[in-house]
């Protein structure tokens, strides 16, 4: 089972995080601020897992991929292959990349529905559901689609933000 | 806070908003975030769907990446989840899925949400719904929301089908009843041909085998079919991961698969399922010798790849196999070595565990050796790491693997003297631990210490300060071993140690006593003798010898036996001289006089004593050097004797406590262990502080010269040796770090275990095993004949509580789940047969039904009974120890009650472990067999 996923910057700034068991959000917190204590002291071309028994407790092993200025962390438990998280986390990268065109970390900041949206279609409650990209894009445009639908009802836009950044 | 108003819902913020503000503000981030929270508070009672829902997303971005709690917005989320609108009910199931948990309030108005949502004809919204139950289901949701899932895992949108599928195992987690309902239709899609339903339902089945695999050992034919005819890496992991937890329980099982992977083994070209393939092998068909070898060629093929991913996986795969396979450790022990210096410190700790794995008591010391100069050039984290782990390894098992001991006391001297030695405590502990439980060990134990005290720069160090406090106990408590006591005293009164912090430094000034009182006693009382404690042949020379007064004459007629003097001997070569005593008496004075002011009370308080003693000695001392015939006679027998005492004092032994030593320890009648002591805060409070009473060298000094000697002698006698033996008691209180605890120290003697109750039965059983041990001990050959000396007696205590730990089965924590599932199972075995069992010979298969049943039906039982045995057991020991509470008296009976409840222990020990063996083996015969089949074998 997975445990976790959490995408953070370089800096430690949070981008994604997702818990697949309840955890109040103090312990989150620490939790990520673990991660990265670790993972900021990794040099590069090192190999992609930490010991995450001393962050998560016993029964936990983490890989995590170093992208550009994010890094893409999954934890899970003896159940999984590391191997094929691994796999898993290119799955993801590759599915925002067809998503966002050339992801970035500004696309990941922007569309924060979007990327749980996505990664909701890949892992369901902490199982991985769908490891292929191309499907995982078609469900999520299909949901983005009913999303604009529904929000197309309301005649007036909602948001005046455009006028209000001026 | 006033109500939102319709400006409020006009120009409200988006979420894009509230993000690119974040970027841009100039008013700090959390004054920001609070502003945009106080909104969100506002805009959250809107009665406006899309103005409350726009503001939830706002809330859980707030809530997921700034980490602000969200709990106030629980009923609104509700609110929202009502909305018609998908978008607003994705808001809402985000926010939810977020921040409800079990103790969330309004949980219980969320299952008509949900019900209805599963029931949509949108799968879009059915899987919103199905997610979030994965995540936030209680019992009482997935009892209520059970026929739903079971309806929707038959459905014929593969995307919702997958998903109930997944969402399953929350709801069998948290209701095992569903298992009833759903179990049979989750079993018929393990024959689903469609890949995705198919890795789905493998994925479940591989969390609910993890946690209790031999239910499942009947679905095993259907694992197996996967096994071999899927092509998905995916689905042949999971399979893998299911077969490695139902191998180990069914010999045959195993049997059947080892080819199939040791196929999968050869031709896949997947990394991750070429891996999981050796994680099986290794772990759970380690028997199976021809595919242990191929899977170790195979993890040499990944220990020798350039992608570090691999290298940390073949080497954690061969840590594996080294439990049962050490060669694989050692044919590529070049790599894993070369590994030690990887830039990866994965790698890096995962060789030195490696390398761990290969020590045994021939190559310990080499090992050492390359670990220790590793060490030397490594950065301080792995430093580290590589000293704990030899410190580990090498105390495993009370020193198991070390014959030298000699040898390992100099490497821990050594290892402390690496400069990034962190490992201070471990290595003052295990020094401690040798000295008392290896008495061959100490000259070499002090030579050490001398070594670490004696060097000033070591001061400096403050992670090396508990290994001087050590270095400083033994040189104080085994001090007769000591090649120049002299060089010992000055080394602890240098000045540097001021450095020291106070704690330690109180057991330099404790040491100091003791090597004080040593020297005196070697230099005044024992005169010419061999010290009768250190009557080890390999005493160093220049210890024994001392000058010898003949003004002691008398002393030593008047003390009795113990002393013998030789008449008019002396010794030249002693480096203890009159005038050397003198010059330490006046170093001691020089050193410590200072600190009678100090602040700390430890070290003011042993000063006192040091000085009091001091005090007492030097003017006879002086006079004795001033005259060699000394007329104050009584002066002279009094302070003798006073050093004499102090040196039975701390001549004692000190021995090793068993850790169920005080369990040992009869419970005196009238004391209740079990009282509230609450109020004992205020009993105490009357009391004066315990500091006034202690006991104070210098004071009581001063009250003995106003003694007249004509005081019985035997009254100051006795006097002194309560004055003695509380000065060590006070030291055991004070310096409870250098005891072992106990308390009963009276009991502690050269005979080990100490503080038993003799005359309970299994003190004489431990003895007898002692002796057994130590007796095998030194029958055992010499492994290492180029070894000089045998290996010392290490003291080992009885470890009486593994029997207990033995017997204490792990209770499998959804209990009620796996007897859920064992019911649907056995209950109504109508599990499809395959085309396995076609193949099956009547005969063969009616016997191994046979069988089968065997190790199935009273294992379904069993468990019961075990825990059921283990209660009362529990329960009847209980019993056992309130009687021994109440009627100390009777103790024969009760030794023999507690003879027969371990008997019975023992019996039922015995009794689950043949059990055990027959299930596993499943060997005898059957007699019960006419009895209804349980699991029919479809394996052969």
């Amino acid at each position: 089972m997975i445990k976790a996923v959490m995408v953070m910057n370089t800096q430690g700034k949070t981008r994604l995080a997702k818990f697949y068991e309840y955890l109040p959000v103090e312990k989150q917190q620490e939790l990520i601020r673990g991660v990265f204590a670790v993972l900021c002291s990794r040099a590069e071309n090192v190999s992609n897992f930490i010991d995450a028994e001393s962050i998560f407790g016993p029964d936990s092993r983490l890989v995590y991929k170093h992208f550009a200025t994010l890094y893409f962390v999954f934890v899970f438990d003896s159940s999984e292959n590391e191997l094929a998280v691994l796999d898993l986390i290119q799955v993801f990268v590759e599915t925002l990349d067809r998503c966002f065109k050339n992801v970035c970390e500004l696309d990941v900041v922007f569309n924060y529905s979007k990327v749980h949206t996505i990664l909701d279609e890949m892992i369901f409650g902490g199982q991985v559901v769908e490891t292929s990209s191309s499907e995982i894009m078609k469900a999520v445009e299909e949901i983005s689609k009913l999303e604009a639908a529904s929000n197309a009802i309301t005649l007036i836009p909602k948001s005046a933000s455009g006028w209000r950044s001026r | 806070m006033s109500g939102p108003s319709l400006m409020d819902s006009l120009f409200q913020r988006s979420l894009e908003d509230i993000i690119k503000g974040l970027r841009q503000q100039l008013i700090g981030e959390q004054a920001f975030i609070s502003k945009a929270l106080e909104e969100i508070r506002k805009e959250i009672k809107s009665t406006d769907l899309s103005t409350k829902s726009t503001a939830l997303l706002k809330l859980s971005y707030l809530s997921n990446l700034h980490f602000h709690d969200m709990s106030f917005a629980a009923f609104h989320a509700l609110e929202v989840l009502s909305s018609p609108r998908f978008s607003h009910k994705k808001i809402a199931y985000h926010a939810i899925s977020l921040s409800f948990h079990d103790s969330t309030p309004v949980l219980l108005l969320i299952t008509n949400h949900l019900r209805k949502d599963l029931n949509s004809t949108n799968e879009f919204e059915v899987s919103l719904s199905l997610q979030c139950l994965s995540r936030i289901a209680n019992v009482d949701l997935a009892r209520d929301l059970t026929p739903e899932v079971f309806a929707l895992l038959s459905s014929n949108k593969l995307y919702l089908r997958k998903r109930a599928v997944a969402v399953v195992l929350r709801v069998f987690e948290k209701y095992p009843d569903s298992v009833r309902v759903c179990f049979k239709r989750l079993v018929e899609n393990l024959e689903n041909s469609d890949p995705q339903i198919l890795s789905a339902v493998v994925g479940v089945f591989s969390e609910l085998a993890c946690k209790d695999p031999r239910s499942y050992l009947p679905l095993a034919p259907e694992f197996y079919k996967i096994l071999v005819d899927s092509k998905n890496n995916w689905i042949s992991i999971k399979v893998l991961k299911i077969f490695s937890k139902l191998a180990p329980l069914e010999p045959r099982l195993a049997k059947r698969v080892v080819e199939p992977i040791c196929d999968l083994l050869r031709n896949t070209a997947a990394k991750s399922l070429l891996f999981e393939c050796i994680r099986t092998v290794v772990t759970s068909l380690s028997e199976y010798e021809s595919a242990v070898r191929l899977a170790v060629g195979k993890v040499r093929e990944f220990l020798v790849d350039e992608d570090p991913n691999l290298k940390y996986l073949g080497l954690q795969a061969l840590r594996i196999v080294a439990e049962k396979h050490l060669w694989a450790v050692s044919e590529n022990k070049e790599v894993v070595i070369k590994s030690l210096s990887d830039a990866d410190p994965n790698i890096k700790i995962e060789s030195l565990r490696l390398v761990m794995a290969m020590v045994s008591e021939h190559n310990v010391s080499e090992i050492s050796r390359v670990l220790v100069n590793y060490a030397l050039k490594s950065d301080p984290v792995f430093c580290n790491e590589i000293l704990g782990s030899i410190l580990s390894t090498c105390s495993r098992n009370l020193y198991e693997i070390i014959v030298d001991f000699d040898w390992y006391v100099s490497l821990l001297g050594e290892m402390s003297r690496i400069p990034h030695c962190q490992m201070g405590e471990e290595i003052e502990n295990q020094l401690i631990d040798i000295g008392l439980r290896v008495k061959d060990v100490r000259p070499e134990l002090v030579r050490v210490a001398r070594d670490l005290l004696i060097d000033p720069a070591l001061l400096g160090n403050s992670f090396l300060h508990s290994v001087l406090s050590a270095a400083a106990w033994a040189s104080g408590e085994y001090v007769e071993f000591s090649r120049n006591p002299l060089e010992l005293m000055e080394a602890l009164l240098q000045p540097r140690t001021s450095l020291l912090p106070s704690s330690i430094r109180a057991v330099y000034i404790q040491s100091a006593f003791k090597v004080l009182v040593f020297c005196l006693h070697t230099c005044f009382v024992q005169g010419g003798s061999i010290v009768p404690s250190a009557s080890l042949n390999n005493l160093p020379a220049g210890v024994s010898a001392s000058v010898s007064y003949e003004s002691f004459d008398e002393i030593s007629v008047e003390n009795g036996a113990d002393v013998t003097v030789v008449h008019g001997q002396t010794c030249a070569s002693a480096p203890i001289t009159k005038e050397s005593i003198v010059n330490l008496l006046n170093l001691v004075e020089l050193a410590l006089g200072p600190l009678l002011g100090s602040h700390d009370v430890e070290v003011q308080e042993r000063v006192r004593n040091l000085l009091g003693f001091v005090d007492l000695t030097k003017p006879e001392v002086l006079n004795s050097a001033v005259q060699e015939k000394d007329d104050s006679e009584g002066k002279g027998v009094e302070t003798s004797k006073v050093i004499k005492l102090m040196h039975d004092a701390f001549s004692k032994e000190l021995g090793p406590v068993s850790l169920s030593a005080q369990g040992k320890v009869s419970l005196p009648d009238g004391l209740v262990l079990k009282e509230n002591l609450g109020d004992l805060e205020m009993v105490c409070g009357d009391l004066e502080p315990p500091s006034s009473n202690t006991f104070s060298f210098g004071s009581s000094y001063e009250e003995k010269d106003g003694l007249s000697f004509s005081n019985p002698q035997i009254k100051e006698d006795s006097e002194q040796t309560n004055e003695s033996t509380s000065l060590l008691a006070e030291h055991r209180k004070r310096h409870g770090l250098y005891y072992l605890p106990s308390g009963k120290s009276e009991l502690v003697s050269n005979d080990y275990p100490p503080a038993n109750d003799p005359t309970l039965q299994g003190d004489i059983d431990d003895n007898a095993d002692n002796l057994v041990k130590i007796t095998a001990e030194s029958l055992v050959p010499k492994r290492k004949p180029n070894h000089g000396k045998p290996r010392p007696v290490v003291v080992k205590l009885d470890e009486v509580d593994e029997k207990h730990v033995a017997m204490k089965k792990p209770e499998s924590r959804d209990d009620s789940l796996s007897g859920a599932v064992r019911d649907v199972l056995f209950g109504c075995e109508d599990v499809p047969p395959t085309l396995s069992q076609s193949n099956l010979s009547n005969k063969l298969s009616s016997k191994r039904k046979g069988k089968e049943k065997q190790h199935t039906d009273p294992h379904v039982e069993s468990k019961e009974n075990v825990i059921d045995d283990g209660n009362s057991s529990l329960r009847r020991k209980d019993r056992s120890h309130g009687k021994e509470r109440r009627h100390r008296s009777p103790r024969k009976k009760n030794v023999e009650e507690r003879k027969e409840t371990n008997q019975k222990e023992k019996e039922k020990s015995r009794r689950h472990h043949a059990r055990h063996k027959s299930r596993q083996r499943a060997e005898e015969p059957l007699k019960v067999s006419a009895q209804t089949p349980v699991i029919p074998d479809f394996l052969l």
